[in-house]
């Protein structure tokens, strides 16, 4: 149960090694946190986030296995994470960002990115969420990206996995409404992460930290929605309402 | 369960006082004790909780995902001719009190509400203005009627044989995870009139009202201060002490006085969008508090609910610390960890947390038998503080190593917000408490989302 105070005792993260992810955890540690639950596919980056975050002096982390794409593993993976305990943030950070030039080139790697962030993204909300509504309580933290509020030329791919994923979140929200479970839906701009590395920082780029501040102050206010940075919101707005003609000239 | 009608059973999102920490569950209302039974034996997965009027402050009479019984139902009151009285475990304590002033009784404890079920006073084993006098409720239960999540009902008569008193005992500040109280007999003290009689003394800073709180001359069977939390400097823990005894027919005057007030009260706060209550206004009011107080005044006639419920006569004024909520921080501390109330009152004006109502109060010895029954002899402080103070937490984790350092622990019903390792530092008997609730709930049929967050 999150305290009187916004502070979680137990997280579970689909997407362990999300540099986002674990800059969100830092962001919940208190002492209060008592169970971190890293799901991720087994790596050396996967054991060092372990080890960094209980270096820090995070409480009771472990890592499970977690492959976004076989969704039929996922019903015993959230089961068993629930059964360890409640609880109260479950946070949906996995995704590809991929490469729209290769993705148009290959279409069998647009199905998989596809098969991972949309497809993987509705078969953990969906579970996630029928547990957290059993207990009663809980966020779920779906990261999603403004790439998905309107597809642009040069990474549609990417945006319209994450525009299902958002969709699904949203509609979740309000399925959940009254469960005592709530849905956050985080929506960010451009990442500086090692996800991004490889390109040319957009205007208004945030750090995984800014992120997962939000994140937190999202939690804390009960939001359903938020943008990082917090202007994003005005700016997807003035662009969900350009002509097409003038949205697909933008330098963007 | 027998048979239970679709609107006897709601999902309803709780909370508790401080309306903070909001869980989903299924409320049942029991209209027998066999319901009660069967709702405990029939249990889901998520358990059973019985909540009585949701007065504590956090998240104990909440269970995410369970069940939750309401026994109002089970709430007749009948004084006996000795002078005890028996209610079910639904009753409020506003039920009881016209029936005994009636008969120039009283409740032997009574909290600062009366709008408290029996069966929550005695799962929390509240204490009142009384307890350096009378101890805590615990301290007055004849007997106690129990039904274990076996559905068995265990009629405990104190006194009445070894296993038996160790579960009353247990139970009484248990937090409702030994069983579903569903009746009590408990003694009562005479109240002649329905009138208290008052000696008021104002004290300009902390160390005069602690000296006024102990000294020997005052023998009084009601002590309590208010404090001015929001002063600072010099004028730290100045306040207000109140010595109250009831007033004999002659004090009285002859007066017959006001009933109290039945029923809950019509005028209340409605939902706010935001909190008035700034750290200007929460000041303003403790000033004003503090100056109309006289100096030193004797022999005041005070009415029995003003005087023990003046916060009752504004319905839901939990509402005025806006939709975020509030916490009461409430710890006990021997009479060596004294400095702890200096500091907690220090720490909290250092961060700005502005305190509407901060109390501070004498307790006699507890009652070691219970293991998680909160008083422990010397002092204890409550405050109010509103969730929404920056550096409230940390603030409040540090203090909670000066109270364990000084031997105390934090009140359950009050918390929301320690950690499970505080709680166990505080109550070394949640060994035995925990072994007993092995014993009696293998499945664990009895959980809160107190219990769950505190590995009670």
């Amino acid at each position: 149960m999150t305290d009187a105070l916004d502070r979680a005792t137990s997280v579970l993260v689909l997407g362990g090694t999300s540099e986002i992810a674990l800059a969100t955890v830092r962001a919940l540690r208190s002492p209060a946190l008592r169970r971190v639950v890293l799901a991720a596919r087994p790596s050396p980056e996967r054991d060092a986030a372990v080890a960094a975050l209980t270096a820090e002096g995070v409480a009771g982390v472990s890592a499970v296995d977690f492959d976004a794409a076989g969704t039929t593993t996922h019903d015993a993976l959230l089961a068993e994470a629930f059964a360890g305990g409640d609880v109260d943030v479950v946070l949906v950070a996995f995704g590809v960002l991929g490469d729209q030039q290769e993705f148009e080139d290959d279409p069998d790697l647009a199905v998989e990115a596809a098969q991972v962030n949309y497809v993987g993204g509705v078969s953990v909300c969906l579970r996630a969420a029928r547990l957290l509504r059993a207990q009663g309580h809980g966020t779920l933290v779906v990261l999603s990206s403004v790439a998905g509020e309107r597809a642009r030329r040069s990474n549609f791919v990417y945006g319209s996995t994450k525009a299902g994923l958002d969709s699904l979140a949203s509609g979740l929200a309000d399925a959940l409404h009254g469960s005592g479970a709530h849905v956050l839906v985080v929506r960010p701009g451009f990442v500086r992460t090692g996800m991004t590395a490889h390109l040319e920082p957009a205007p208004l780029s945030v750090t995984a930290e800014e992120v997962a501040g939000a994140v937190v102050a999202g939690l804390r206010r009960g939001s359903t929605v938020v943008y990082v940075p917090a202007a994003m919101r005005v700016v997807m707005s003035g662009l969900r309402h350009l002509p097409r003609t003038v949205f697909r000239r933008l330098p963007i | 369960m027998s048979s239970k009608p679709a609107d006897l059973a709601v999902p309803e999102l709780l909370t508790g006082w401080g309306r903070t920490m909001p869980s989903r569950a299924v409320v049942v209302r029991p209209a027998t004790v066999h319901d009660v039974a069967a709702a405990l034996t029939s249990a889901g997965p998520r358990g059973v909780l019985v909540r009585g009027a949701g007065r504590s402050y956090g998240d104990a009479a909440q269970n995410g995902g369970g069940t939750v019984l309401d026994l109002g139902a089970l709430a007749d009151v009948e004084l006996l001719d000795d002078g005890d009285v028996v209610a079910g475990a639904g009753a409020l304590l506003s039920d009881l009190v016209p029936v005994l002033l009636a008969a120039g009784r009283f409740l032997p404890v009574t909290p600062g509400t009366r709008f408290v079920t029996v069966g929550g006073a005695l799962a929390a084993d509240v204490h009142g203005k009384n307890h350096h006098v009378d101890g805590s409720i615990g301290d007055h239960v004849r007997r106690m009627d129990l039904v274990t999540p076996d559905g068995v009902t265990h009629v405990l008569e104190r006194g009445g044989s070894p296993a038996g008193d160790r579960l009353l005992d247990a139970t009484l500040g248990g937090m409702g995870l030994t069983g579903a109280i569903t009746s009590a007999r408990l003694a009562t003290i005479p109240a002649p009139t329905p009138w208290v009689v008052v000696d008021t003394r104002r004290a300009d800073d902390l160390d005069v009202l602690m000296a006024l709180m102990t000294d020997p001359a005052e023998r009084h069977r009601y002590s309590v201060a208010w404090v001015d939390g929001t002063a600072r400097g010099r004028r730290l823990g100045r306040g207000v002490l109140t010595l109250g005894d009831h007033a004999s027919p002659e004090a009285a005057h002859g007066r017959t006085g006001r009933a109290v007030p039945a029923g809950v009260p019509r005028v209340g706060v409605p939902p706010l969008p935001v909190s008035p209550l700034g750290r200007a206004s929460i000041a303003a009011f403790n000033e004003v508090w503090f100056r109309k107080a006289p100096r030193s005044r004797d022999g005041e006639l005070v009415g029995i609910a003003p005087y023990f419920y003046p916060l009752d006569a504004v319905g839901g004024w939990n509402r005025l610390y806006g939709p975020r909520g509030f916490l009461q921080y409430q710890f006990a501390v021997p009479d060596s960890g004294a400095e702890v109330v200096r500091r907690t009152l220090e720490r909290l004006a250092a961060i700005g947390a502005p305190s509407f109502l901060s109390v501070l109060k004498r307790f006699g010895p507890g009652r070691p038998a219970s293991p998680l029954s909160f008083p422990i002899e010397g002092w204890t402080l409550a405050v109010d503080v509103p969730t929404s103070v920056p550096g409230l937490a940390r603030a409040l984790d540090e203090l909670d190593d000066d109270v364990l350092a000084a031997g105390g622990r934090l009140y359950l019903a009050k918390d929301s917000r320690a950690v499970p390792a505080t709680i166990a530092a505080g109550y070394p008997g949640l060994a035995d408490f925990r072994a007993l609730r092995s014993e009696i709930d293998p499945r664990g049929v009895l959980v809160s989302d107190l219990s769950r967050r505190l590995q009670l």
